[in-house]
């Protein structure tokens, strides 16, 4: 008779069968027997969070910089409900999480007992599956299949509910077997038929560009390299959402930038104006699309991505392609260079004139902003960020607000998993927990949260956690005392009715950082921005980087909502003949 | 539009509304009328009525049928986004009216009156396939299957004769022919 093992092993030894090492996590009542059991299993570390929130964006970070599923460990209840952000997030932004949690005992279950919450149920809406195990027996078979749903098709958070009594009871532990298919749910349902017609389709274009998202990350760093041989052999423009940062060189002449509402002018533009748009693994966001109704009128729409609700879900398209971004491109460059080997050549006379364009579009130049010698601009202190960390492999994880848009459009990344950001839910407070699990991943790498000093507050307790484990995460706050996103809009949208957007009572950044047991800096002037950043780099702790920037600064260009791309607000000079006026209101 | 202070985008045109019948098969466990239901809630979605029951215990499936009306979008999204819940094995969606569709819903009615009433109820009732379940000097349970709009009429005929009180079923429905939901 094979050996019999508790509930409690049989949640590690699936953890070992699926190569875990880390596990984000906090200890409560009902999760007891699982924590007493962790000391029987070196290979697997649990990092202790200060939040639950907090180990839920440490796993995203961990999940997000190097493609595994991150792992979290909570407890019923409220350890259950704080984990909720977190999964939420996950589920918008399309980060794989396993969350395991605690349960009363299954005889308490609907009794209202003790830190007893409808886990399952709260948590339905905001995870791809979740499962409430009843049986022992189960419980390996479940475990797995939370692995499998998490990391396969559009990836996302999964949650398994575990009573305490299941933990302590014994059954059997069955190995794990990789299932074909869920129910016969396939990724791939496109044919070489697609292919050719979307090679058709890019051999007539004038105008095209490829619009990239966040579903080239997701594919694996395979597919980011064959993206940037996709846009050379192609010659065409190339535009990424938010989430997309990363999978195409931020600095390469055939890269427009980031578009949507903080987006380019010449991104922006060349979306309005195409001819045919190549949606790779994005969704057609509403921050990306603006007014719907009058989104790129003149383009033939193709949309390449994994989940097939994604597909005219926002916007109609000409042709869906259903498939893993990967398997897609390869097998276009394969069919181009086989049947189009002189592609670039060819077409390069099709599109001269949309270079044209898209370069008097840049000479714009949209991402200007006026600097000053006397206060340090948000977007300069990126600028110097950026030039002095390019050379040394940088993970960059942000908060949410101005600080986030700044980060985007003046940090340029040219390697995937190198990004980190709330995209889908925005929520502010994910950067510094991120950046602690970005650097449990990567404990050699310089990780850097770009923070706004309202959106940090949110998790700071997690300086905690980077402490504990020695992880010299770097916490770039631009401090500009209000929330400057919120601010903006109201100075645009809200005749300047500053409600409740100025943070008075502020922590002294420095003093917080020494409460702490890491490494507090400020900087005040531009001319010793360098300097201090460069202190930064150096250190070898964690640090609160407090840098005293304009408090008034706006984040430019923006779509003005209720308008289509090709209307933007392009900074203070603009502004007088582009006010934002009645129904636009209603509508950013 | 009166102005509102919504932070998203405005509503665009709307489209047509469409009634269409979608048939769900999923496997029979814990929760998953709360996810099939909790999708339509959370996304916005109509149900008109819902049917659902066990229909092949072996493998344990049950069958859900759900009536839902909505723009050509709206139908093709609720019909993706219900694809991909995982305990959902296939989905199928026709429009109401469509020829090669037997659809029914079963309603019983209870009458309280005289014989003569309870006598002309029957009448009215009689294109419905009426058949009493139970009996009493002064009362009558009938069942009656038909579709929704002519439940409705019959409901609003028999108030005369004494109906005191309904209860109906969501609409199931099945293919004419040899043919099956595929």
């Amino acid at each position: 008779m094979s050996k019999l093992y508790t509930g409690a092993e049989i949640v590690f030894k699936c953890m070992e069968d699926q190569k875990v090492e880390f596990i984000f996590g906090y200890p409560g009542g009902a999760v007891l027997p699982i924590y007493d059991e962790l000391k029987n299993h070196d290979s697997i570390k649990h990092i202790l969070a200060r939040h639950e929130q907090g180990a839920g964006h440490a796993a995203e970070g961990y999940a997000r910089s190097c493609g595994k599923p991150g792992v979290v460990l909570v407890t019923s209840g409220p350890g259950a409900t704080n984990v909720v952000t977190a999964l939420t997030d996950a589920y918008m932004d399309s980060i794989p999480l396993v969350c395991i949690s605690g349960q009363v005992p299954t005889h308490l279950i609907g009794t209202d007992a003790f830190q007893e919450c409808d886990t399952t149920g709260i948590t339905r809406p905001c995870t791809k599956h979740n499962w409430l195990v009843k049986d022992v027996k189960d419980l390996a078979k479940t475990i797995h299949k939370a692995f499998e749903v998490a990391t396969t098709g559009r990836p996302g958070p999964v949650l398994v509910d575990i009573p305490k009594d299941i933990q302590f009871q014994k059954a059997k532990y069955t190995n794990f077997k990789k299932q074909k298919k869920l129910n016969g749910k396939s990724n791939n349902r496109f044919s070489q038929k697609d292919i050719d017609k979307l090679i058709e389709m890019m051999s007539k274009a004038k105008q095209p560009i490829f619009y990239t998202g966040g579903g080239v990350i997701n594919s694996g760093p395979k597919a980011s390299g064959q993206l940037r041989e996709l846009v050379s052999i192609t010659g065409f423009p190339i535009t990424s959402t938010l989430q997309g940062l990363g999978s195409f060189p931020g600095d390469d002449n055939q890269f427009l930038g980031m578009l949507g509402m903080h987006g380019t002018y010449e991104a922006n533009n060349a979306m309005h104006d195409c001819d045919l748009m190549i949606n790779i693994g994005a969704r057609f966001d509403d921050r990306i699309t603006g007014k719907i109704d009058e989104f790129s009128p003149k383009s033939k729409k193709v949309h390449i991505d994994i989940d097939p609700s994604s597909i005219n879900k926002n916007v109609k398209v000409d042709l869906p392609i259903v498939g893993d971004v990967s398997e897609v491109i390869s097998l276009l460059i394969k069919t181009i260079k086989k049947h189009k080997p002189n592609f670039l050549n060819s077409n390069k006379e099709n599109i001269s004139k949309w270079w044209e364009q898209i370069g008097k579009w840049r000479s714009v130049n949209s991402l200007n902003f006026i600097n000053s010698d006397k206060t340090i601009k948000p977007q300069f202190a990126i600028q110097r960020l950026y030039e002095l960390t390019k050379n040394k492999d940088t993970f960059i994880t942000t908060e949410v607000g101005q600080h986030q848009m700044w980060a985007a459009q003046h940090y340029k990344f040219d390697k995937p998993n190198r990004w980190m950001t709330s995209g889908g839910l925005g929520t502010m407070g994910y950067g510094l927990p991120a950046a602690v699990g970005v650097q449990i991943a990567h404990p050699d790498k310089l990780v850097v949260d770009i923070a706004g000093e309202a959106s940090v507050l949110m998790t700071m307790q997690e300086m905690s956690t980077a402490v504990q484990y020695n992880l010299p995460i770097k916490i770039f706050i631009l401090n500009n005392e209000y929330m400057g996103m919120v601010r903006q809009w109201q100075e645009l949208l809200h005749e300047k009715n500053y409600s409740e957007s100025y943070t008075a009572a502020l922590p002294d950044f420095v003093k917080l950082a020494e409460a702490y047991g890491c490494v507090g800096i400020r900087a005040k002037t531009p001319d010793e921005l360098d300097q201090k950043i460069q202190e930064m780099i150096d250190v070898k702790k964690p640090v609160i980087f407090d840098c005293l920037v304009d408090k008034e600064e706006n984040c430019f260009p923006m779509i003005p909502s209720g308008k289509p791309h090709n209307q933007m607000l392009l900074g203070p000079n603009d502004q007088k003949e582009n006010k934002i006026t009645g129904k636009g209101k209603t509508l950013v | 539009m009166a102005k509102s202070k919504s932070a998203y985008s405005d509503p665009g045109k709307k489209g047509k509304l469409d009634t269409h019948i979608i048939v769900v098969w999923v496997d029979n466990e814990a929760g998953v009328l709360a996810r099939v239901v909790g999708l339509f809630s959370g996304r916005g979605y109509n149900i008109e009525s819902l049917a659902v029951a066990e229909v092949d215990p072996k493998r344990g499936i049950s069958r859900i049928t759900i009536v839902t009306t909505g723009t050509p979008q709206v139908i093709e999204q609720i019909k993706l986004q219900l694809g991909k819940l995982v305990p959902v094995h296939k989905v199928a969606d026709f429009m109401r009216g469509d020829k090669k569709i037997i659809f029914k819903e079963m309603a019983l009615l209870k009458l309280v009156g005289n014989t003569s009433k309870r006598n002309k109820a029957l009448k009215v009732c009689k294109k419905f396939n009426p058949v009493v379940l139970d009996k009493t000097q002064k009362s009558v349970v009938l069942q009656i299957t038909a579709l929704r709009r002519e439940i409705d009429t019959v409901m609003g005929d028999l108030k005369k004769f004494g109906l005191v009180s309904v209860s109906r079923t969501g609409a199931v429905a099945m293919t004419r022919g040899s043919e099956i939901f595929k």
